[in-house]
């Protein structure tokens, strides 16, 4: 690979509401420049876990160059940076974005534009990235792309008449996608003599190579053997290698140079030594000062996980220990429950961060696990003076020695078009929301302001919010810090034995409600026994709700016909071993979801 | 010196009906006078070629014509395979020979080949006696029907009859209910079973009557279930019918043997499609493959050799469907020691020296029971 010209390098990336075509069009933009061949090609080239091809979401974020001869006749490398969209992972996001100097805008030709792109746009506006508006699916009948380009003119301010107006699935226009990119987004800038400078926009961890540090290069040049130092970690070391992002692999090259998109390795163990956000610089050699907006990520989300199987403790604990090696704001530590024997108490970015670890837990490392109800860090000021970091709910102290408790509270800036306001207003207001304002961003669309305990957003607000404003609704939070609020611990007794792992915080306005719902839940979760099964929720000693999971009446197979044997047993184990899935409490069985059900109180 | 021979219970299944009830699932379907006659040739033929094993060590205490519906082949066709076991294997003289029949099915010429033939028992297939009931399950006749084959059957000479009724049907009431068995019981069969319909699945019962569906509300609830089971042990009872199994109940003397054997784990051999086999300590199925079967493949889908485990695990769990229970061995009582504390804790199970039964409480929940005694090891 000869030395690219910065003049002929392009770093992008696509902004696009989920199943308006992001991937596909990655995916042809891949496959017409040349790198792979349509054979090579599998369905969804940049999402390399399963995970992401199942739920059509992107994790983590991810790179690849590719080389695209242009119409001027001059080849140029493409850099296109991939980023995740959901609101866990916002601020990979937005290093993602200060890694590019553009951003192709995907617009579905019928739906327009919907609201998390544009909360997307102007992110990528605030980084001053130049905005490539592109219509896809203009071969669908339903297609309108003059009113859609309209709409991005009218709403975003953006100039649209010429946008290619493309279908990523047929491969239609796409050209001139291609072109638009080479034409309008700037070429990076940067000093290649300068001290080195180079943003880190995601990182991975491979066995061979140890911690890759996917980076941006800001200033300056990094080649084999430059002796490297994190400049909010501290962390140094000596570069192994250095390369660019093929088609999911790593290509090796001598130097990455100011302007270019690549890779390093360096003999890093540990992917908590080069955070997302944090400078690369040249440790003999350093530049003055680091890249603006570093901030460590912190767990926001906390809850148990068990093995349902006691006996894989330390495979828990080792597949626990491997993630970790890829996923910095993952952190776990041992802990104990009386009702689910030995686990680990985990902190998660979000919700959804939490489900994927869950669920790569269970499919990688092929665990059976059962999770506790998520709940946020509380602070508990005890009457002694000492102040309690509180994760599990458990370890509450005695009410008699609280003095106070605290709540974690975010802004929340929700964007939404006008006729939604009340639904969303109403939803803020349930979820024990403060109102701080609204802000008319134009005719049809408003900015909401309101003060939320994260307590009420991490279950299922952001699907809430969806369902009332028909998708409409964007949704973007930050860390307030800490207010006191009343709050009270919610024990759930099953058949008169409390059940620690249950046990969670809520405020005292909600707990009667969350109670009742809880005890109703459960009672559909725990199938009948041949005893009936009281549940109940109480504060303290004093029961504020209760249902019955009545007796099993009859479980009998009257015909046993013409000496099928095999049949009837086959039915019998079957009902055995429908019982090893449960959580054995005092004489109860508990299947394992039944511990995520207060994660469903919002059903409706 | 020949040896005594074990008893042998020999099961012949006939896959055929006049029409498929709509709860059935069964192995069993309508078919041509061609195909019943070809299916009767490789019956025998099947016979045949499984006698010669077997006419060493055994000797037939037991044959049960079971389907489908055997009386739907003409008394000849039935007859021959009968002759051919005759001809094939020993017979006890007093063997329980059996066919299950349908009302509209049975003609007098019929029974008169069965009667010549040796058949000593016929099970009727009546589930109600509500024409309306009845129709609603898909059966082809009616009550009045029943009650000719049933007069017909005592007329030719036939002194052990069973009828079959079927309890919590849809819109069933407890009166409904014991104004069948009242009706039937008062014919004065020697044997009764009552089922309490089971909603199969693919079946079109299944369809119109399984959870969440509208009709599910039709069905009789789990508590009136039971009651219809109390009310029916009570009543036989004062009818002179002993319940000597979950749902089979016979005057004195007159427990159907062959079924007997099902739970008593003596060795029994099928033949047909489908029919299931236990010899020595292997259990075999046969393939339900008709058209493979027509063509004279007679293979096992399954040959499965018990461990003693499984042996010790079927003995509990098949002889605990019998009213009078098992009688402990030390095995048991060293193996399930605490389970059988627990479960006699828990109401259901009762002990009577060393022989232990279901309670009451305890058949109504046999399969939670039962599956107690699924073992996590091998001995």
């Amino acid at each position: 690979m000869t030395k690219t010209e910065q003049s002929r390098i392009r770093n992008f990336c696509i902004i696009a509401h989920i199943d308006h075509g992001k991937s596909t069009l990655a995916d042809r933009i891949i496959e017409m420049t040349g790198l792979l061949t349509s054979r090579e090609m599998q369905a969804q080239v940049l999402d390399n876990m399963d995970l992401e091809r199942e739920r059509g979401i992107t994790i983590k974020a991810q790179a690849v160059r590719t080389i695209y001869k242009a119409k001027d006749g001059e080849e140029y490398t493409f850099n296109l940076i991939d980023t995740p969209g959901h609101v866990d992972f916002n601020y990979e996001v937005s290093r993602s974005l200060a890694a590019c100097e553009g951003a192709v805008l995907v617009v579905d030709a019928a739906q327009g534009i919907e609201a998390q792109t544009l909360a997307n746009v102007y992110l990528a506006l605030d980084h001053d990235l130049e905005v490539v508006p592109v219509i896809n699916k203009v071969d669908l009948p339903s297609a309108e792309p003059q009113r859609v380009i309209d709409e991005i003119e009218d709403v975003i301010g953006l100039e649209a008449q010429d946008a290619p107006q493309i279908s990523a699935k047929t491969g239609l226009n796409v050209e001139q996608v291609l072109e638009a990119i080479v034409e309008k987004i700037p070429a990076p800038g940067g000093d290649p003599e300068a001290p080195l400078k180079a943003l880190i926009f995601d990182s991975l961890y491979d066995s061979y190579k140890g911690v890759i540090v996917f980076c941006r290069i800001m200033e300056g040049t990094v080649k084999k053997g430059t002796a490297i130092r994190m400049m909010a970690t501290g962390a140094e070391a000596e570069v192994v290698e250095v390369g660019y992002f093929g088609a999911g692999q790593f290509i090796p090259s001598d130097e990455l140079s100011a302007g270019m998109v690549g890779y390093i390795t360096a003999s890093i163990k540990n992917v908590r030594d080069t955070r997302v956000g944090d400078t690369i610089t040249d440790r003999d050699r350093p530049c003055d000062k680091a890249l603006p907006g570093y901030k460590k990520v912190l767990p926001m989300v906390y809850c148990g996980m068990y093995p349902a199987d006691g006996a894989k403790y330390p495979d828990l604990r080792d597949a626990l220990e491997k993630l970790q090696l890829n996923d910095a704001s993952l952190q776990f530590e041992p802990e104990t429950s009386i009702a689910l024997g030995f686990g680990f108490r985990c902190g998660f970015l979000g919700l959804l961060h939490l489900e994927i670890i869950q669920e790569r837990l269970e499919r990688e490392y092929n665990l059976d696990l059962v999770t506790t109800a998520p709940g946020v860090i509380y602070k508990v000021y005890k009457t002694n003076g000492e102040v309690i970091e509180l994760t599990n709910p458990s370890n509450l102290p005695d009410p008699a020695e609280i003095e106070h408790m605290e709540e974690p509270f975010v802004s929340a800036e929700i964007m939404v078009t006008t006729e939604f306001i009340g639904p969303i207003m109403e939803l803020c207001q349930e979820r024990r929301g403060v109102y701080l304002g609204m802000e008319y961003m134009e005719e049809t669309r408003a900015l909401l302001k309101y003060e939320l305990p994260l307590n009420e957003i991490i279950y299922d607000f952001f699907d809430a919010l969806k369902s009332r404003s028909r998708g409409y609704a964007s949704f973007d939070y930050e860390m307030k810090g800490y207010e006191p609020a009343d709050l009270v611990k919610l024990d759930i007794l099953i058949n008169k034995e409390e059940v620690d792992a249950l046990s969670f915080i809520v405020h005292s306005s909600t707990a009667y409600e969350r109670g009742r719902k809880m005890c109703e839940k459960l009672k559909e979760e725990i199938p009948r026994h041949l005893f009936e099964i009281p549940i109940q929720a109480a504060i303290g000693s004093k029961i504020i709700a209760r249902e019955t999971v009545k007796a099993v009446r009859k479980d009998v197979l009257a015909k046993c016909y013409g000496g099928d044997i095999t049949r009837k047993k086959k039915l019998l184990e079957k009902q055995k071993e429908g019982k090893k899935r449960m959580r054995q409490i005092g004489n109860v069985e508990i299947p394992q979801k039944a511990f995520m059900s207060v994660l469903k109180l919002d059903d409706r | 010196m020949s040896r005594t021979k074990q008893p042998l219970g020999v099961y012949i299944h006939i896959p055929f009906c006049a029409r498929k009830c709509a709860y059935c699932d069964f192995l069993s379907a309508p078919a041509s006078t061609e195909t019943m006659e070809r299916y009767v040739e490789c019956l025998k033929e099947e016979i045949r070629a499984a006698a010669e094993g077997l006419r060493e060590n055994y000797q037939a205490a037991t044959i049960f014509f079971g389907g489908g519906t055997p009386s739907i082949l003409s008394g000849r066709l039935l007859c021959s395979v009968l002759e051919e076991l005759y001809r094939q294997l020993p017979v006890e003289a007093g063997a329980e020979i059996t066919v299950e029949c349908n009302p509209g099915t049975l003609t007098e010429e019929k029974l008169s080949a069965y009667r010549a033939a040796g058949v000593n028992r016929l099970s009727i297939g009546l589930q109600s006696a509500d024409n309306r009931e009845l129709q609603a399950l898909g059966r082809i006749h009616t009550y009045e029907e029943f009650l000719e084959s049933f007069e017909l059957a005592r007329r030719k000479g036939f002194r052990n009859l069973n009828v079959d009724l079927m309890s919590a049907l849809p819109g069933q009431t407890r009166e409904g209910w014991l104004s069948t068995l009242s009706r039937v019981a008062g014919l004065g069969p020697e044997h009764i079973s009552a089922y309490s319909l089971i909603i199969e699945e693919g079946t079109p019962f299944y369809e119109k009557y399984r959870e969440g569906t509208p009709g599910h509300a039709l069905l009789p609830n789990e508590d009136e279930d039971r009651l219809m089971y109390e009310d029916t042990k009570e009543f036989l009872r004062e009818k002179g019918y002993e319940r000597y199994e979950i749902s089979n109940y016979a005057r004195p003397g007159f427990a159907c043997r062959h079924n007997l054997s099902y739970w008593e784990r003596t060795d029994y051999k099928g033949f047909g499609i489908g029919a299931a086999s236990l010899l020595g300590h292997v259990r075999y199925t046969n393939s339900s493959d008709l058209a493979a079967y027509l063509k004279g493949n007679f293979s096992y889908e399954s040959v499965l050799p018990l461990s003693r485990k499984d042996e010790l695990e079927e003995t509990m769990f098949l002889g605990l469907r019998k009213s009078e229970g098992i009688i402990l061995t030390e095995q048991m009582k060293d193996i399930y020691g605490e389970i059988l504390e627990r479960l006699q804790r828990e109401g259901l199970l009762a002990r009577q020296g060393e022989r232990i039964f279901l309670t009451d409480r305890g058949i109504d929940v046999s399969n939670c029971v039962l599956a107690e005694f699924l073992l996590e090891e091998e001995l």
